[in-house]
């Protein structure tokens, strides 16, 4: 992208000379309004005495951050070590959320591989069927996967019928139906990233490698995936990131017999602890995890490009 | 996180359709309700009678109202429905108006046990919704083995085990499991907190799923054959379907009750008044009854009452039960409840 100024930035560009910050200003507003806010109000919040029952005391401490990551005991008078639960809870969760991106990958990748080699006039139905989920919201769609595998659900009706199980098989409730909520609910975002970088991949690179008596694993390994690996990796980005945060699928599917992430953190806002810095602490924590994925994102991303 | 969210979507669409045409309404009222306890029925009566234009919207627990109404909605609603131990700590909170019992003109309605209870003495801010009690239930499909202690939920049979949904609350579900210890509830004695966690801990393995808005339709389902509920819940679970029986364990129950609380600033408050006076009206109290299968607090209601909700087992507990309040703990001693619920659930 270097070099080209992106249209309207140009200092040639008639109209828009010398009005660029000023034009720039509904979209700083936004950004302002909308990100930085919220985000340095989150900050701001982690570092304030939690009131009783919800609700901060202006009155600066770390307390918060001493919780997450150090343990004084049941009744607090030990001497500190550090805290595994609550990074325990956050392992969890990556390690979940890990383990979803993988399994989208591993459909999603064929799945647009498909869909980017059949006829141009019958591709925008495929991608259209990948989408029609989506219209749906997230809630409805996670309690109707919950319908579909209970144990006296259609799916475990029909395996039984079949006699291809001979009792219910529990899927409720555990941690494969949570992996199977998430993969349900995020599969489009791996699908459609992947899809728009095979579509421009040219098919003459894999005749080419054929023609150098390259076989089908090796053609893959050196020729198609380093072109179509930014849109692997944003995928995996898609779906990494909101599955990190979920609490729908856990609680829902996995009877939310363990704190994840998410719901960690909503049980200091909405719960009976009421622990607002330790909520927005915890928020924080997982931000800068976020940050972190998406600056060696960003580091990958220029190596491929040098 | 739940399946009510859906059905808060659904409800208030329903609300906005049906209100569309209430547009010249002489005023309006804003409610703050728990899900799933509120007839739409008798909202439009109201909304008829009064010419008012009725707003309302949820939540799933006492905490939740707290933390929303903590973090700035104070102001924009009229009354909301705490239980009895929230009463008490929006009170302290300053977050309640009062009425006199002149504008409540039917306050005489409220049965005499309700009037003068201690989270709000002589009723200056809140009128009886509903009150119920908190125990467990299970599926006589299933399980039909005894039924008189609290210990099918903490220490369970082995035909349950794995098969169980426990409130996702710890106020009710550790004050369940402080009753079935027999300790106090909101104790600072260590001994007492560690055999409370130790309890709890030891039970999880065979607790299937935490969840208090689906408490009811696990039982239904049959994805749980045996879950901590509350007594209208498991009455209706049973007109639902499911072969469940509701437990008076020889330990205790909770007993709740919720209650309309006028709000601080609100801003229709001469509407909330017609509003509480309207459900102490004796037939009003029972079309709530009808619908969440609780009992009223208000007398006169008999004859308004569905039969088989009056006659339901979980609304009449036998003489010798022993109940309690949930209790609003200190701050020093609710730091090591919500130390133990972290524990539980790390």
């Amino acid at each position: 992208m270097a070099g080209v100024a992106p249209p309207g930035t140009g200092t040639g560009s008639g109209i828009y000379r010398g009005n660029g910050p000023r034009l720039m200003l509904p979209v700083w507003a936004f950004i302002g309004i909308f990100l930085v806010l919220p985000v340095l109000l989150m900050a701001v919040y982690s570092f304030l005495t939690k009131e009783f029952r919800g609700g901060v005391i202006w009155d600066p401490t770390l307390a918060a951050y001493d919780k997450f990551f150090l343990d004084r005991g049941l009744f607090g008078d030990e001497p500190p070590v550090i805290e595994w639960t609550y990074i325990g809870i956050f392992w969890r969760s990556i390690w979940q959320a890990g383990l979803a991106t993988l399994f989208c990958l591993v459909i999603g990748f064929p799945t647009a591989w498909f869909i980017a080699t059949r006829d141009v006039r019958t591709r925008s139905a495929w991608l259209f069927l990948v989408t029609i989920p989506y219209w749906v919201n997230l809630l409805i769609r996670t309690v109707s996967m919950k319908f579909l595998i209970r144990d006296t659900g259609p799916l475990n009706e029909f395996l039984l019928w079949t006699g291809v199980v001979d009792g219910p098989l529990g899927l409720v409730n555990t941690n494969l139906a949570v992996q199977i909520g998430l993969f349900y609910s995020y599969l489009p975002f791996m699908v459609l990233p992947i899809y728009a970088a095979v579509e421009r991949y040219d098919f003459a690179l894999s005749e080419a490698a054929a023609d150098l008596y390259a076989g089908a694993w090796t053609t893959l390994r050196l020729v198609i995936l380093p072109v179509v690996r930014p849109g692997i990796v944003a995928g995996c980005i898609l779906v990494f990131v909101p599955s990190l945060g979920a609490f729908l699928a856990p609680d829902l599917l996995g009877g939310a017999k363990t704190f994840m992430i998410g719901s960690l953190i909503e049980e200091q806002f909405k719960g009976a602890a009421g622990n607002w810095p330790f909520g927005a602490a915890a928020s924080m924590i997982l931000l800068s995890i976020v940050l972190g994925v998406l600056l060696l994102y960003a580091r990958s991303q220029a190596k491929g490009a040098r | 996180m739940t399946e009510n969210a859906m059905k808060t979507f659904l409800t208030t669409s329903a609300l906005a359709m049906g209100l569309a045409t209430g547009a010249t309404a002489e005023g309006s009222l804003s409610i703050y309700h728990w899900f799933e306890y509120m007839p739409q029925e008798l909202l439009d009566k109201f909304a008829r009678e009064y010419d008012v234009e009725v707003t309302m919207d949820t939540y799933d627990s006492n905490e939740a109202l707290l933390a929303s109404l903590k973090a700035g909605r104070l102001g924009s609603y009229d009354v909301a429905v705490p239980g009895d131990y929230m009463v008490k700590i929006l009170a302290q909170e300053g977050m309640l108006d009062t009425f006199t019992p002149e504008e409540m003109t039917n306050l005489g309605n409220v049965e005499d046990r309700w009037m003068d209870v201690d989270f709000d003495p002589g009723r200056q801010s809140s009128i009886p919704y509903q009150w119920g009690t908190t125990s467990y239930a299970v599926n006589r499909d299933v399980y039909d083995g005894p039924i008189d202690s609290l210990g099918v939920i903490f220490e369970p049979p082995e035909e349950l085990a794995g098969r169980i949904n426990v409130l996702d609350t710890s106020g009710e579900t550790l004050t369940l499991a402080s009753l079935y210890l027999g300790i106090p509830q909101c104790t600072p004695d260590r001994d007492q907190l560690k055999a409370l966690n130790a309890l709890v801990i030891g039970a999880k393995p065979a607790w299937a799923s935490f969840g208090s808005d689906v408490a009811k339709d696990v039982l239904v389902s049959g994805d749980a054959a045996a879950g901590m509920i509350w007594s209208g819940f498991s009455a209706k679970a049973r007109a639902e379907g499911a072969n469940v029986e509701y437990a008076f364990p020889k330990e205790g129950v909770i007993v709740w009750m919720d209650n309309v609380a006028l709000l601080r600033d609100a801003p229709n408050r001469d509407n909330a008044i017609k509003f509480m006076n309207f459900l102490l009206e004796p037939e009003n109290a029972a079309a709530v009854t009808n619908y969440a299968a609780y009992t009223s607090g208000v007398t006169g209601t008999e004859p308004y009452l569905e039969p088989e909700i009056a006659n339901s087992p979980e609304s009449n507990p036998p003489e010798n039960v022993k109940t309690a309040f949930v209790e609003a703990c200190p701050q020093e001693v609710q730091v090591l409840y919500d130390a133990i619920w972290t524990n539980l659930k790390k």
